[in-house]
């Protein structure tokens, strides 16, 4: 039980960290890529995941 | 050609990250504790290593390649952004540097404070340490190896790169002998956090069916991209503490 429960925190680490609402954004962005095709989406999106997460955290830390 | 040359310098990187973090386990806890069971700790988490990846690599070759480039796209996408983002958190100063010389004192501390073991019994403390440490580093390295090699068709290149980054650290760790104070880290991490999230945006891009202009060399500017919002962020971050830190803080 021990084995699965560190197995299922490496992964949940490795993918979502400490900032569930960027996992959240990249998965929505993936989707709508898929459907859509467009180039410029995913760049776009990385980036104002990134903009948008280090702002809130930087504003929490003071 | 460029494609090759950005495949073997990201792999070589990311492996080289996670293999100064996998030494500075096996120094603290070698140091501390003695050799012997470190190194056998060492060696059996190679051996398991060694297991996973000659199951994985011809697995994920039966995996289409746009699901496999759209998965590993995903995956480095949400590795790699975390990276980046503690990156530019730690260089504008809103986290503490990541200090290897700290961790090394951690784990030497903590080797120290567990009870020793009679002089030529094996030592099964050290063993779990070393053997955790280097297996974890080592699966990371291994998915980036695996993962980066299988969707660029060049598995060769990508486990060159990761060897010889690798054999890097050890020399390195082996020729200073003490905790890896002179890496910078920090620096490290940032580089390898655009160069990790530029490649999975790419994949991602193409696994999902996106047609990039220019190619292969999209990547390169998705890079420039990345690199670009990541400086100008870290900048505007570092103006904002100082501008609100007490004047007496600052400086």
């Amino acid at each position: 039980m021990n084995y699965i429960r560190s197995f299922v925190l490496f992964w949940w680490n490795f993918v979502v960290g400490d900032d569930w609402r960027v996992a959240a954004g990249l998965a929505v962005a993936l989707g709508v890529t898929w459907v859509t095709h467009a180039w410029w989406l995913l760049p776009l999106a990385v980036a104002l995941l990134l903009v948008e997460s280090v702002l809130r955290e930087s504003r929490s830390s003071g | 050609m460029s494609s090759n040359v950005l495949l073997f310098v990201t792999t070589f990187f990311a492996s080289a990250v996670e293999a100064v973090e996998a030494l500075t386990i096996v120094l603290a806890v070698g140091v501390v504790r003695g050799w012997r069971s470190t190194l056998t700790g060492v060696g059996a988490a190679a051996v398991v290593l060694a297991a996973i990846v000659a199951a994985l690599g011809p697995a994920l070759r039966l995996i289409p390649i746009d699901t496999l480039r759209f998965v590993v796209g995903a995956l480095l996408l949400a590795f790699g952004l975390q990276w980046l983002r503690k990156a530019i958190l730690r260089a504008s100063g809103y986290k503490p540097l990541h200090d290897e010389g700290a961790a090394f004192a951690r784990e030497r501390d903590a080797a120290d404070s567990e009870s020793r073991v009679a002089a030529g019994r094996f030592d099964w403390y050290s063993f779990t340490v070393a053997f955790k440490g280097v297996l974890l580093e080592g699966l990371e390295v291994t998915f980036i190896v695996v993962t980066f090699g299988s969707t660029q068709g060049r598995l060769g290149l990508a486990a060159a790169a990761g060897a010889a980054a690798v054999v890097l650290v050890i020399a390195v760790g082996i020729a200073v002998r003490g905790p890896l104070e002179r890496v910078p880290e920090n620096s490290l991490k940032f580089v390898v956090g655009v160069l990790l999230t530029s490649f999975g945006i790419f994949w991602g891009g193409e696994g999902a069916g996106v047609d990039w202009p220019g190619s292969d060399f999209a990547v390169l500017g998705i890079v420039g991209f990345l690199a670009l919002v990541s400086l100008a962020l870290t900048r505007r971050l570092r103006r904002r503490r100082l501008a609100l830190a007490p004047a007496g803080a600052r400086g």
